[in-house]
């Protein structure tokens, strides 16, 4: 029975080595051109506000808002897929369910936007 | 259902017994009126509390007269009120039992509570919150009456933490002295241990017979595995040690003096400590069933009479003195339910003789004390017979009943459980008849030398002061405190020749006990008992005359005494020891259990870093705790319980 | 993959996905009424706090949630004539509506009522127990201005249906998935609501991200342990794992690891040391109705959860972890009794006193009996109560600064307000459990029920703990009574009809359950879950 699990234990030693080896390698093939930007923790681009230490600047919130909606309406499409697929079986009942969940994602979607989560500045 | 069986074995209540819940009602209508209408009814509230009582008083006399026309057999009835905890297997009526039992307890509770009440008027007059003091008195009355007329031990037990939660109530009740809280927290505190006992007795009937309605409870004692029908009468005997303030929970009862004296009357005479020998010999048909459990009651009951008695001769409050011959007092009810059939009647009637002359001495003592500034050392008090006569003599009749002078009530009811303990075979009845006999002659000595130094010999208040500084000016209290003391005289004198003769209260209780048995396999007859407990008797006064009667009485008490009287002033270090027994190890555990829990696994792994964190960081790591703390301490729970599991299943 | 055998296709709610082959489910609308109620108003109340102006939110929410508690509570009591005794599984399998779910639904909607009138009141503090503004830096000339305006997050009320919802979600739960799914809806909005006092709000801040970590902690075991069981059984359904556990030689490595990591998410939600660490941090810092809420409805869905989850997929390996379970019974009251002692802040008082409960509680769980279960479940509804009432009560004794939950600062209280330290006693004697309170009634019925399962020495230990912890109530009367009140010491504020009414509810139910408890415990023992 274990053995089936091999597969796996190889994928993680296999994905542990190429993070080692990666890591480990940059510094010695890569050009050393430092800057405060490159100091700077990294999130999809993000300018982290400013703070008196190198490096240890925050990111604004409306950044995690927006990757929050990002997420919540992902998986509103994550649930779409399998609804289209199987549409005409669940017939009727199918619709009306589907509707109720657009609808509650959509409740929240009108409360973000009202109160403001969605001015950018 | 099995109730339905066990009703038929007893009958229903029918006639005016089917009223009995009045007797619950009207004191708890009381308490609720008095304790929920606040300061509307401060007016008229006292004369309520004292109506309730009353009434009920005469309602469980027509009820006792009634079932007095019965014949015996039909004496014992149950009153089904309503089905309580319905739960599948266990079905727990809400009923009464009204049998000749519960009958005599029916009417020494209300009627020594109805004169306590009546005397509490003259007593709490001047108290802003006297209205309160009579809500908590009928709540206790209620409660009381509840325990006695229960019909299983569940109804029991709810009685039982109810006159416990009153007592603690009343013993509090002078707020503003520290000793006063104190001794209330201990009153509680030990009545919880006894709790325990009598709730994991409960528990093992229920294990084991799948009830707790006393029908059904005795009619199947005898299915009882050996194992648990002793452990149910040691836990039992638990239950009474806590409420009755016997060995080695006593240390409670003397505390408890600091309530006002109607609630020292009340509870340490008439009615809350005899719960315990209300509840042996209530369970008397388990206890027919183990003799070992019976020998270890007598054990109990003779320890308690000889510390009571070797305490109350050291003492030189008035009230404590008082306190710790109810001890002993006690510890002769004990003693006589222990003797099984021989002597379960004998300690009710002890029982009642008792509440007659003790709330006669407590009902002095308060008169005295409420002419004395409150004072209660008798080292500073002396000759006050003059001054007030009437409570002389009442009190002087109690006394003389209590140490058991020939004709008095405490002269039949002590004198019987002597014989009876004297009655036992073999070694039994040396021990146990002789240790009773030793605590007679030193409850006449202790007795006698309260006695005499409160109302004889020379006046040492007139050169003294009070705390504050104002002279004594003792007088005589008023009618309202003075009847209730001359009724109670009046039974203190007639009691125990009206019950012994003719063993007329032990074929009234027999329907409940059993019928009273006199062993003749003692080393002793009961002639020779006799004899020689009114020699011992007369030695005891005799040696307080000597030594306290004809000699000056110093006012401060002396310092330099022998090693037994310094134990004895310290409660033969019966506080002390409870001190290292239960509450060390108990701050011990407390302590270590605050280590692990703030700083917990955490501390033992980092904890020198986090010590050298400066005061103000540690400050703020009492205040809050770390949350990788917590998170490790739940990793380390979670490991421990899968290992274990793992454990169990593997190992 | 090969390993990964999927369940039998019978099971509609893992076909759909996997094949295409839907169905449409048995869905039986009216016996989830109530849970629908709920939520659904809790979504209303998401969109009023869109649209509504804000001064006017109040007034509509409050109204709102509480008649979607009395509407669900109807539907309900509907419902409850014409429920079959062994229960409906419907959605596809996925909920059990059977007695104990109906009972816990029905303790929860009352118990939720009573919280959410405390979380309306706006006389004891000024403008409510919720912060204006939560972004509002704690210590600033703003949130000065906002603790003394009239304002509130109107938000709390939604948030407080959608945890009901979850919770109730969570005791009717019939498989491992739906029941985490559950117990993250209603943890979400708690750790939320935790953060949301207006004053002491780092305190509360504080309180929020602990719960936070350490409930993101606790469902990270319920999950893992979830993996594995779905390992073991190659089923979430609580029905197949008991059926894997009782007829086959697969190894029960997967299954007990599984079960112990389960049971660790459980515990903690359900507050049972040595899972307990968030209990008293998380009680002191949180708003007091949110505490309340958390103290009686929280356990509720906890235990009842456990009770679901022990009954139903584990009972055939019970001798296996009864012992490991008697321990943490053990431990937890051991804990709360002990530690309960040496607090001196009230509500850490009641934290660490809700442990013991837990532990007591979990004596009842772990029975397996119908005893057990009707015991375990009136004992739920009656700590529930009491605790919320007691909690009703702290939040009335108040300095400037706002609570006084310092225990020297409740000394001689009952000088200025006997009423109130009237009702705290009687709310103290019944967590003590002395007879006439629904405590007694309660313990009564857990205890014996175990001794009649045969755990006589859990039984000792419990009764022994009982006493000991009846101390540390007792020291709190003592305190109101017969201590002098401290010269500047708090006041009583007189509550508004809100609170009053929680408090009335409370008191009321823990005299009733503890005169004629009857009623209740018929209701209680109505019936088992639905295997």
């Amino acid at each position: 029975m274990l053995q089936s699990y091999v597969p796996i234990l190889l994928l993680f030693v296999l994905a542990a080595l190429f993070a080692l080896f990666s890591v480990t390698i940059a510094p010695y093939v890569g050009p050393r051109r430092y800057n405060k930007a490159k100091l700077d923790a990294y999130e999809c681009g993000i300018e982290p506000s400013p703070q008196p230490v190198v490096g240890g600047g925050r990111m604004p919130v409306a950044y995690y808002l927006t990757a929050m909606l990002f997420i919540l309406f992902d998986i509103e499409m994550v649930f779409l897929y399998p609804f289209a697929v199987s549409a005409d079986a669940l017939g009727l009942f199918g619709l009306v369910e589907i509707a109720l969940f657009i609808a509650t994602v959509g409740f929240a979607y009108a409360y973000v936007w009202r109160r403001g989560g969605l001015d950018w500045n | 259902m099995l109730s339905s069986a066990a009703t038929a074995s007893v009958p229903a209540a029918t006639g005016i017994a089917g009223y009995a819940w009045v007797l619950l009602a009207l004191p708890s209508l009381g308490a609720l009126v008095l304790l929920v209408g606040g300061r509307r009814t401060d007016a008229w509230g006292h004369l309520l509390g004292c109506a309730t009582v009353i009434a009920a008083f005469c309602y469980g006399l027509a009820l006792f007269l009634s079932t007095t026309g019965l014949p015996p057999e039909s004496r014992v009835q149950d009153l089904h009120l309503y089905s309580w905890l319905p739960v599948n297997a266990l079905q727990v009526d809400f009923g009464l039992r009204i049998d000749p039992l519960s009958l005599t307890f029916v009417l020494l509770i209300t009627g020594v509570g109805a004169l306590i009440h009546v005397y509490s008027i003259g007593y709490m007059d001047t108290d802003r919150d006297r209205r309160r003091f009579f809500g908590y008195l009928n709540l206790f009355v209620a409660s009381m009456l509840l325990l006695v007329l229960g019909n299983g031990f569940v109804t029991l037990y709810l009685g039982w933490e109810g006159v416990g939660l009153a007592s603690y109530l009343l013993i509090g009740w002078y707020q503003n002295r520290p000793s006063a809280a104190t001794a209330a927290k201990k009153a509680f505190l030990m009545n919880r241990v006894g709790d325990v006992g009598l709730a994991l007795a409960i528990f093992l009937m229920f294990r084991y017979l799948g009830t707790t309605q006393y029908t059904e409870v005795f009619a199947r004692a005898g299915e009882l595995p050996s194992g648990a029908l002793l452990a149910i009468t040691l836990l039992l005997l638990l239950g009474a040690c806590g409420k009755s303030g016997q060995f080695p929970l006593q240390a409670w009862l003397p505390d408890a003096m600091e309530g006002p004296t109607p609630v020292s009357a009340l509870i340490h005479a008439a009615t809350m400590v005899t719960a315990g020998v209300y509840l042996i010999a209530r369970a008397n048909p388990i206890y027919n069933l183990s003799a070992d459990g019976r020998l270890l009651v007598m054990v109990i009951g003779v320890v308690t009479l000889m510390i009571g008695c070797i305490i109350g001769c050291a003492y030189d409050d008035i009230k404590k003195v008082l306190a710790y011959s109810t001890v002993s007092q006690i510890g002769y009810m004990i003693l006589a339910v222990g003797l099984g059939p021989f002597g379960y009647a004998l300690g009710i009637m002890h029982l009642l003789t008792h509440g007659f002359f003790k709330a006669g001495l407590f009902l002095g003592a308060g008169s005295v004390m409420h002419g004395m500034h409150d004072e209660v050392d008798m080292r500073r008090m002396g000759g006050l017979a003059r001054y007030m006569p009437i409570t002389t003599a009442t009190f002087g009749l109690a006394y003389l009943a209590i140490i058991g002078f020939p004709g008095l009530s405490g002269y039949w009811s002590k004198d019987a459980i002597v014989e009876a303990a004297f009655g036992q075979p073999g070694w039994h009845g040396w021990v146990f008849g002789g240790l009773a006999l030793v605590g007679v002659g030193l409850t006449a000595f202790y007795m006698t030398r309260l006695f005499l130094l409160t109302f004889f010999g020379e006046k040492r208040w007139e050169n003294l002061t009070t705390e504050d500084g104002r002279a004594y000016h003792p007088h005589e209290s008023g009618p309202v405190m003075t009847v209730p003391m001359i009724i109670l005289a009046v039974g203190s004198v007639a009691a125990g020749a009206f019950f012994a003769v003719g063993e007329r209260l032990a074929r009234w209780l027999a329907p409940s006990l059993g019928t009273l048995e006199v062993s003749e396999q003692g080393p002793l007859n009961a002639a020779g008992v006799s004899v020689l407990s009114i020699v011992f008797m007369v030695v005891g006064v005799a040696l307080a005359w000597l030594l306290v009667g004809r000699r000056p009485v110093p006012v401060v008490r002396p310092a330099r005494v022998s090693a037994v009287v310094t134990a004895a002033r310290k409660d033969l270090y019966a506080n002390a020891i409870n001190e290292a027994l239960v509450a060390r190890p108990g701050v011990w555990l407390a302590r270590a259990l605050v280590y692990v829990d703030n700083k917990g696994v955490d501390g033992m792994v980092n904890g020198t870093a986090a010590l050298l964190g400066g005061s103000s960081g540690r400050m703020r790591r009492l205040q809050t705790g770390f949350v990788r703390s917590y998170a490790l301490s739940m990793l380390g729970g979670s490991i421990l319980v899968i290992a274990a599991l793992l454990a169990v299943r593997y190992g | 993959m090969s390993t990964m055998v999927l369940p039998t296709a019978a099971d509609p709610a893992v076909s759909v996905l996997a094949a295409g082959l839907a169905q449409v489910p048995q869905m039986d609308y009216r016996a989830v009424l109530p849970v629908l109620v709920v939520l659904g108003a809790a979504c209303v109340g998401v969109l009023f706090e869109a649209f509504l102006p804000r001064p006017r939110r109040w007034l509509w929410q409050v109204a709102l949630t509480v008649a979607a508690l009395l509407a669900a509570g109807v539907a309900l009591y509907a419902y409850l004539g014409d429920a079959p005794a062994q229960g409906v599984k419907t959605f596809a399998g996925t909920l059990s509506i059977d007695r104990p779910a109906l009972f816990l639904w029905g303790t929860l909607l009352v118990l939720g009522l009573g919280a959410v009138l405390l979380i309306a009141d706006r006389s004891v503090e000024p403008g409510g127990y919720f912060v204006a503004q939560a972004a509002i830096r704690p210590g600033t000339q703003q949130d000065r201005a906002q603790a003394a305006g009239a304002n509130m997050h109107t938000e709390v009320f939604p948030l407080a249906l959608f945890a009901l919802g979850g919770m109730m979600v969570f005791c009717a739960a019939n498989d491992l998935l739906t029941m985490f799914v559950a117990l993250e809806v209603l943890s979400l909005p708690l750790y939320l609501l935790c953060g949301l006092a207006r004053r002491r709000r780092l305190l509360s801040q504080e309180s929020a991200v602990k719960y936070f970590l350490l409930g993101a902690f606790a469902s990270a075991f319920f999950l893992y342990g979830l993996a594995l069981l779905y390992g073991y059984a190659g089923s979430v359904k609580l029905a197949d794992i008991a059926a894997a556990a009782g007829g086959t030689n697969r190894s029960d490595t997967l299954l007990f690891a599984g079960l112990g990591l389960l049971a660790v998410g459980l515990l903690f939600k359900g507050s049972v040391g040595p899972f307990h660490t968030w209990t008293p941090d998380v009680y002191q810092g949180a708003p007091t109705p949110v505490t309340a809420f958390m103290a009686a409805c929280t356990k509720v869905a906890a235990f009842g959860g456990l009770l679901r989850v022990l009954t139903v997929a584990f009972k055939a390996t019970s001798w296996e972890w009864r012992g490991v379970l008697w321990a943490v019974a053990i431990i937890s009251m051991v804990i709360g009794a002990v530690l309960g002692l040496t607090q001196r802040d009230v509500k850490r008082m009641i934290a660490y006193s809700s442990v013991a409960h837990a532990g007591f509680l979990l004596i009842g769980a772990i029975a397996l009996t119908e005893q057990g279960l009707s015991g375990t479940m009136f004992y739920l509804l009656a700590y529930g109560f009491t605790t919320l009432a007691a909690f009703a009560v702290v939040g009335l004794v108040r300095t400037g600064e706002g609570e006084a939950t310092h225990l020297s600062q409740w000394a001689g209280l009952a000088k200025r307000s006997p009423l109130l330290a009237g009702v705290f006693t009687f709310l103290l004697l019944s967590l003590a459990g002395i007879p006439l309170t629904s405590g007694f009634v309660g313990k009564f019925v857990v205890f014996s029920a175990a001794l009649a399962d045969g755990m006589a020495p859990l039984v000792v230990i419990a009764l022994v703990m009982s006493a000991v912890a009846a101390f540390f109530y007792l020291r709190v009367i003592v305190l109101m009574y017969f201590s002098e009140p401290a010269a500047d010491g708090p006041t009583v504020t007189v509550p508004g009809v809100f609170t009053a009414a929680a408090i009335t509810l409370g008191v009321l139910v823990t005299l009733l359950l503890g005169v004629w408890p009857a009623f209740a415990l018929d209701w209680a023992g109505s019936g088992g879950f639905a295997l």
